[in-house]
């Protein structure tokens, strides 16, 4: 078996024991657990009525929001990680690139921060 | 036949082993990790906290385990009964995935990728699914506000985790778990004394010190812990996305929290805290096994999140969100332009020390 294989079918193996621990924890009180189920014990809990309508409603456009931030600051994340692994290697010319591709993205943040898109209030 | 046997069964099944001996310990050390949390709670306040199951109440996290099984499972008939189950196994099943890559000591670890930073940083990223179905699944008002603020919480801090690893992953070179604790035998306290043994002041939260300050308050943000326990606010939201568990789906959400809060503590010890390393290279620590350094860095970092929990009181969403992209991204954005910067000009580190 070769190095990558080795390595990474340890993770597969590990992963698959986690699942089967997990599935075994999740499947056990429903085989061994008293069960006596009714309406009201099922029903949706709320402060002492019965739920309105659905509860997948409409909430605030900031959480998207920050959402889309994340995705953009994640991905930097991401192409920052091969870069500081070798940024020895780089020299001066990796260093000066990766400034100018964060001074571009700071400049983004800067533009975000001023409109307010990082205010809760 | 007899090929496939000597190069596929016997290392799946030596891999199988390991990694079955991991998730045991794991588990059993999570289990006095959660007890030690009360108890540190319970003193903090002037309690007893567990005293009654056991010897000093040693077995209380066995007994509750005991009685969660025995809990009846209730899925709410407004809930998506698929995704509601699935989304405790995920938030478990994650949590423990991440463990295949952490070295406890030197060359023991399940798989010693050389990636295991990235994996980490992966995984931990789709922790945040298992938080999202749970309050979706559920169908109810509590349970979704709690999974919106919760992932929008994660999120935001995981991006300043993504920036203080990239400032440690400048000073190693290289994305190695092990390659990152041998990095820590050298560093400021064998540079500045010379004839200085390996000792503490050599690992990275001397010379990182902003950056595992940004690093430790993030991994409490990144896992729900107190002071930024905003998900579960019982006062507003009850229990957050956890309202519609219970009995095991329930366990395995608190499981999968305990095993991401003692990952986040593994971590800060194998990033800034030299691992496995004695601290001090000298006669009576190095006799002591790797191992042994390495769980106890492990609890005192528990031990610092157990005291902050004790003692801070809870943040509000505003200011959380406001620490987390106003104050911690800008600082540790900043911190990876000096870090590489110094790191240019002085020649110093960015060298992969093995393989």
């Amino acid at each position: 078996m070769d190095a990558l294989l080795q390595s990474y079918l340890a993770i597969i193996v590990f992963l698959a024991i986690a699942l089967v621990i997990g599935l075994g924890l999740l499947v056990a009180p429903f085989i061994v657990a008293y069960k006596a189920p009714d309406v009201e014990k099922l029903s949706a809990y709320e402060c002492g009525f019965n739920a309105f309508d659905d509860a997948r409603m409409k909430f605030d456009v900031r959480f998207y929001l920050v959402a889309i931030l994340f995705i953009i600051f994640d991905l930097e994340v991401a192409f920052l990680f091969p870069w500081a692994v070798a940024a020895k290697s780089l020299g001066w010319f990796g260093f000066w690139s990766m400034m100018i591709f964060l001074a571009v993205l700071t400049i983004g943040f800067v533009y975000e921060w001023k409109k307010g898109a990082l205010e809760w209030d | 036949m007899d090929g496939f046997i000597s190069t596929y069964l016997i290392p799946g099944l030596i891999m199988a082993g390991k990694s079955v001996l991991l998730l045991a310990t794991l588990l059993t050390l999570i289990a006095y990790l959660l007890y030690a949390d009360r108890k540190v709670w319970a003193a903090v306040q002037m309690r007893r906290g567990p005293n009654v199951v056991g010897p000093w109440g040693l077995l209380q996290s066995f007994a509750d385990f005991l009685k969660f099984i025995f809990k009846e499972p209730i899925i709410p008939s407004a809930a998506d009964k698929t995704v509601f189950l699935l989304a405790p196994l995920a938030s478990t099943v994650l949590a423990l995935a991440a463990w295949a890559v952490i070295p406890v000591n030197e060359g023991w670890a399940v798989a010693d990728i050389n990636v295991g930073v990235l994996y980490v940083f992966a995984i931990s990223s789709l922790e945040v699914y298992g938080v999202i179905m749970g309050g979706w699944a559920s169908n109810s008002k509590y349970p979704f506000l709690g999974a919106l603020r919760s992932a929008a919480q994660m999120v935001s801090y995981e991006v300043s985790v993504g920036f203080v690893i990239i400032t440690v992953l400048l000073v190693v070179g290289s994305l190695n778990f092990t390659d990152i604790v041998l990095a820590q035998t050298e560093g400021l306290g064998t540079m500045l004394i010379p004839g200085m043994p390996n000792s503490f002041l050599d690992w990275h939260w001397l010379v990182l010190f902003p950056m595992f300050v940004i690093f430790f308050i993030s991994a409490l943000a990144e896992t729900n812990r107190p002071p930024f326990d905003l998900p579960e606010a019982e006062s507003e939201l009850v229990a957050g996305f956890m309202v519609e568990y219970a009995s095991t789906p329930y366990l395995l959400f608190m499981l999968g929290e305990y095993v991401a809060i003692t990952l986040m503590c593994a971590l800060t010890t194998l990033l800034f805290l030299g691992g496995w390393l004695p601290p001090v290279d000298i006669a009576p620590f190095n006799w002591v096994p790797g191992v042994v350094w390495f769980v106890l860095k492990v609890c005192f970092v528990f031990f610092m999140f157990a005291m902050v929990k004790a003692i801070v009181p809870r943040y509000r969403y505003d200011q959380l969100m406001r620490l987390g992209w106003k104050v911690f991204l800008p600082l540790s954005l900043a911190a990876v332009a000096i870090v590489a910067f110094i790191l240019q000009l002085t020649g110093w580190g960015g060298v992969p020390v093995a393989g």
